[in-house]
């Protein structure tokens, strides 16, 4: 066996480790240059400003979706959780005659039908040990059936204007969600890097086996994650239905999970636990975001779309295939 | 020197580094064929990546290695197992869910006509290598319900399903006994006999001494010795490994502890429902009281009782004087109880993560005010490095990255840092080398002086003896008697282990 000289070994593994450590946010930069750069549409203030309002409803519930996958878990339920928290949290607003007691009313509502909606997934992993895809994959077809079930099938309309004035609101130029996204993102960065409960899940999810030998309740860490998610799937549904006006029972949330999913893997985390980062899902969920403009803008089948996302989600675990077979 | 092409594999030159660490200097290695060739070397002196190397697991920064005379370009794992390169991993590579002959089988599958499995004929060439190992083991057996030993030798027979003319074996006798060793020398022999040669990695020099032809010895990266075994004694060896001369391997035995010391562990008639059966003893402070069994005589189960891991079914605990219930290793640790878990990778550290925050792990909460101090737990590890002498680049290394005795004593520093009274040490040595190993009764011994108190768990039954002023002998989830000191010898320990004597 001869050997190549080391020196090029070694800038192409530190070039190869950069890529590998900074590699959403490398891609996120790249992908906004070339967009500015090949459509002037595309760059203006108000379509980069209505990007980040379109991802901030799926890139809340990527946050969670990170937690839950750092543990070593997996949400599948989280759209359809949306749709029936959205729905529940309106019909009960509905039945406040002012609108200020009706807006308090829908927040209260959705944020706690979104953590009850957590905590079941959350109690049928830990408590039932269920797998978490299973566990999901049958609440997933719960909460969409119970939606159905509670709009007939059609759209929980909001009666009070204000719901729509705070789902629609503008600060500083920039849109309710994406600042809510924003904070949510610096706070689950926080939660994660910074506080005990974050470093545990990290464990768990490395080694749950380790974690339990270490003193870690790892059935509590496991079902604060699926809570968490739970909750922020009750603020997006908040969010969403605030901008519309209403949440569609059938299509509300629909594929939400996917792309909070391939949003979490693009930035970076392992699917199988141990690993990710809640900025890293945000350039993924960005990224996704982007793509998705830059289509339309250059006039591509809105059929298409899907295969270009694909493509990505894929593209992004094969740059990143080195650093997970290292580990 | 043989010359190379006298050689079915020999290597000139080569070296290895990973980053700017040197893993391997220079090694110029010799294997005739036929010839059983001991490789030995602390941890981390390169052993794993010298096999690693000759098995087309890593390819080396330098040099070049020679197969049957011929220099070997780009050596893939496939090549390797083409030229009857097969190696036994320390670690098992087996898939629970399937049978013996199925593991056995597994990716290269006799098939018939129409890719339909030839299963009887899987079986029947299954029993003939079972029965060329002398083991008594169904082809048809689940491999999720065999022994460590058992799967050892699954790992083994599937070794030699393929033609193998050199055998490389990483540390194949860890988990064996003395039955079972003698079976699989007894077998080497015989494939030497038939002109394999084989490669016998080991931490445990009499069996080198006992098994090999030649003695192959690797320090710091570095071949520092190849020679045949008649020309060298254990002494030699353990000396040309540390490159000293190796100080008593024990400390001086611990104090004894006082007739008055008061008992910090009781532990009455406790039961755990087919595992542990009317488990009564007395832990003293500062004390080690040894515990000695065959593997599944129950040790570690009693240890994770301890340890809030498994609920008994009846029987008391008493800490410290205070009847008390762990109902996880939560209440453990809080009750001021340490378990250093026998299974290292599996349960004891996280290998993925730095150094830091696996000795941090248990005691996180610490460090949180409410956000965990980064710098209070540097300090904590850098503490525990100099106290530990622990081998690092640095507190943020990953631990997959340090050798086995490292993770050992990252895994002790662990549990220390939770500050435990009682510590329960779970095969603490296992895997690790001589100098690492010293290290551990070393720190063990110092751990003792300041007042904390143990349970040493050990198949090794020197080194019970050389640390433990008593030891409880267990079989069949009982105790099946102590001995004290001055009557602790290996004979005694056996014959309770085995029941040749209640």
């Amino acid at each position: 066996m001869t050997m190549t000289p080391s020196s090029q070994n070694q800038l192409f593994h530190r070039l190869r480790r950069l890529a590998a450590s900074q590699g959403p946010y490398l891609a996120l930069v790249l992908l906004l240059l070339v967009c500015a750069v090949s459509s002037p549409a595309f760059r203006r203030p108000q379509n980069l400003l209505n990007i980040t309002r379109q991802v901030s409803y799926s890139g809340i519930i990527a946050l969670g979706m990170t937690a839950v996958i750092i543990g070593g878990g997996i949400d599948l339920s989280v759209g359809a959780l949306l749709a029936f928290a959205g729905t529940v949290g309106i019909m009960a607003m509905n039945a406040c005659d002012t609108p200020a007691a009706g807006l308090a009313v829908a927040i209260a509502v959705m944020l706690l039908t979104g953590t009850a909606g957590g905590a079941v997934n959350g109690a049928l992993v830990t408590i039932g040990r269920l797998p978490p895809f299973i566990a999901t994959l049958g609440t997933l077809s719960i909460f969409r059936s119970l939606s159905l079930y509670l709009a007939g099938a059609g759209l929980t309309t909001a009666r009070h204007d204000v719901f729509m004035q705070v789902g629609g609101a503008v600060i500083g130029g920039v849109p309710l969600p994406a600042w809510i996204l924003l904070l949510l993102t610096a706070l689950g960065a926080v939660l994660m890097t910074c506080t005990k409960l974050g470093r545990h899940i990290c464990a768990v999810g490395s080694n749950q086996r380790v974690a339990r030998y270490a003193a870690i309740n790892t059935g509590k860490v496991t079902f604060i994650t699926y809570v968490f998610i739970g909750l922020l799937a009750g603020v997006s549904a908040f969010l969403l239905g605030g901008r519309l006006g209403s949440i569609s029972s059938s299509t509300a949330g629909n594929a939400y999970e996917l792309d909070a999913i391939a949003a979490v893997i693009i930035g970076g985390a392992s699917m199988a636990g141990g690993r990710g980062s809640m900025t890293g899902t945000l350039a993924g969920i960005l990224i996704l975001g982007i793509i998705a403009n830059i289509l339309d803008m250059w006039g591509v089948s809105v059929y298409l779309q899907g295969a270009v996302k694909g493509a990505v989600i894929i593209i992004a675990v094969l740059l990143q295939r080195p650093q997970n077979q290292q580990a | 020197m043989l010359s190379v092409s006298d050689t079915i594999i020999a290597t000139q030159g080569i070296g290895k580094t990973y980053g700017a660490v040197p893993v391997l200097r220079e090694i110029d290695l010799r294997l005739r064929p036929g010839a059983i060739l001991g490789l030995i070397g602390e941890n981390g002196a390169g052993k794993s990546t010298l096999i690693k190397c000759l098995n087309g697991m890593t390819a080396p920064t330098t040099g070049t290695v020679y197969f049957d005379g011929k220099p070997c370009r780009s050596l893939t794992v496939a090549g390797a197992i083409a030229c009857g390169i097969v190696t036994v991993p320390q670690e098992f590579n087996l898939v629970n869910d399937l049978t013996v002959a199925e593991n056995i089988f597994l990716g290269q599958e006799l098939t018939s006509g129409f890719g339909l499995l030839r299963r009887q004929e899987m079986a029947a060439q299954t029993q003939a290598i079972l029965n060329r190992l002398n083991v008594a083991l169904e082809p048809t057996q689940r491999v999720g319900a065999l022994s460590v030993a058992e799967k050892q030798f699954v790992e083994i027979a599937k070794a030699l399903t393929t033609p193998c003319r050199v055998l490389i074996m990483d540390e194949p006798t860890t988990v064996l006994n003395q039955r079972e060793v003698k079976a699989l020398f007894e077998l080497l022999h015989q494939l030497s006999q038939q002109g394999t040669a084989i490669i016998f990695v080991s931490h445990k020099l009499h069996e080198v001494r006992a098994i090999s032809s030649e003695v192959a010895i690797l320090r710091d990266g570095e071949l520092v010795a190849q020679a045949l075994t008649s020309e060298l004694t254990e002494a030699d060896m353990a000396r040309r490994m540390v490159g000293r001369e190796l100080n008593q391997l024990f400390p001086e035995l611990p104090a004894v502890p006082a007739a008055e010391a008061a008992p910090v562990l009781e532990v009455e008639n406790m039961s755990v429902p087919g595992l542990l059966h009317d488990i009564s003893f007395t832990l003293r402070q500062g004390e080690l009281l040894g515990l000695a069994g065959l593997v599944g005589a129950g040790r570690t189960e009693l240890a994770e009782t301890l340890y809030g891991l498994r609920r008994p079914s009846s029987g008391t605990l008493r800490l410290f004087g205070r009847s008390v219930r762990l109902h996880s290793p939560a209440d453990a640790v809080q009750a001021g109880i340490a378990y250093l878990s026998e299974d290292r990778q599996g349960a004891g550290i996280l290998t993925d993560f730095a150094l830091t925050a696996n000795i941090t792990l248990t005691s996180l909460a610490r460090y949180c005010h409410p956000f965990i101090s980064r710098r209070e737990e540097q300090h904590r590890a850098e503490h525990f490095i100099r106290r530990l002498a622990i081998k690092t680049a640095s507190t943020q290394t990953p631990l997959r990255q340090l050798s086995g005795g490292n993770q050992q004593k990252a895994a002790i520093a662990k549990g220390l840092d939770h500050t435990p009274k009682i510590f329960l040490f779970d095969e603490p040595t296992r895997g690790i080398d001589i100098k690492a190993k010293t290290d551990v009764y070393r720190i063990i011994h110092d751990l003792l002086d300041q007042g904390l108190s143990g349970i040493f768990i050990s198949s090794d039954l020197e080194e019970v003896i050389g640390l433990c002023r008593r030891v409880a002998v267990m079989r069949s989830g009982r105790i099946a008697g102590f001995l004290e000191d001055g009557h602790i010898t290996e004979e005694e320990i056996m014959y309770l282990a085995t029941g040749v004597k209640a």
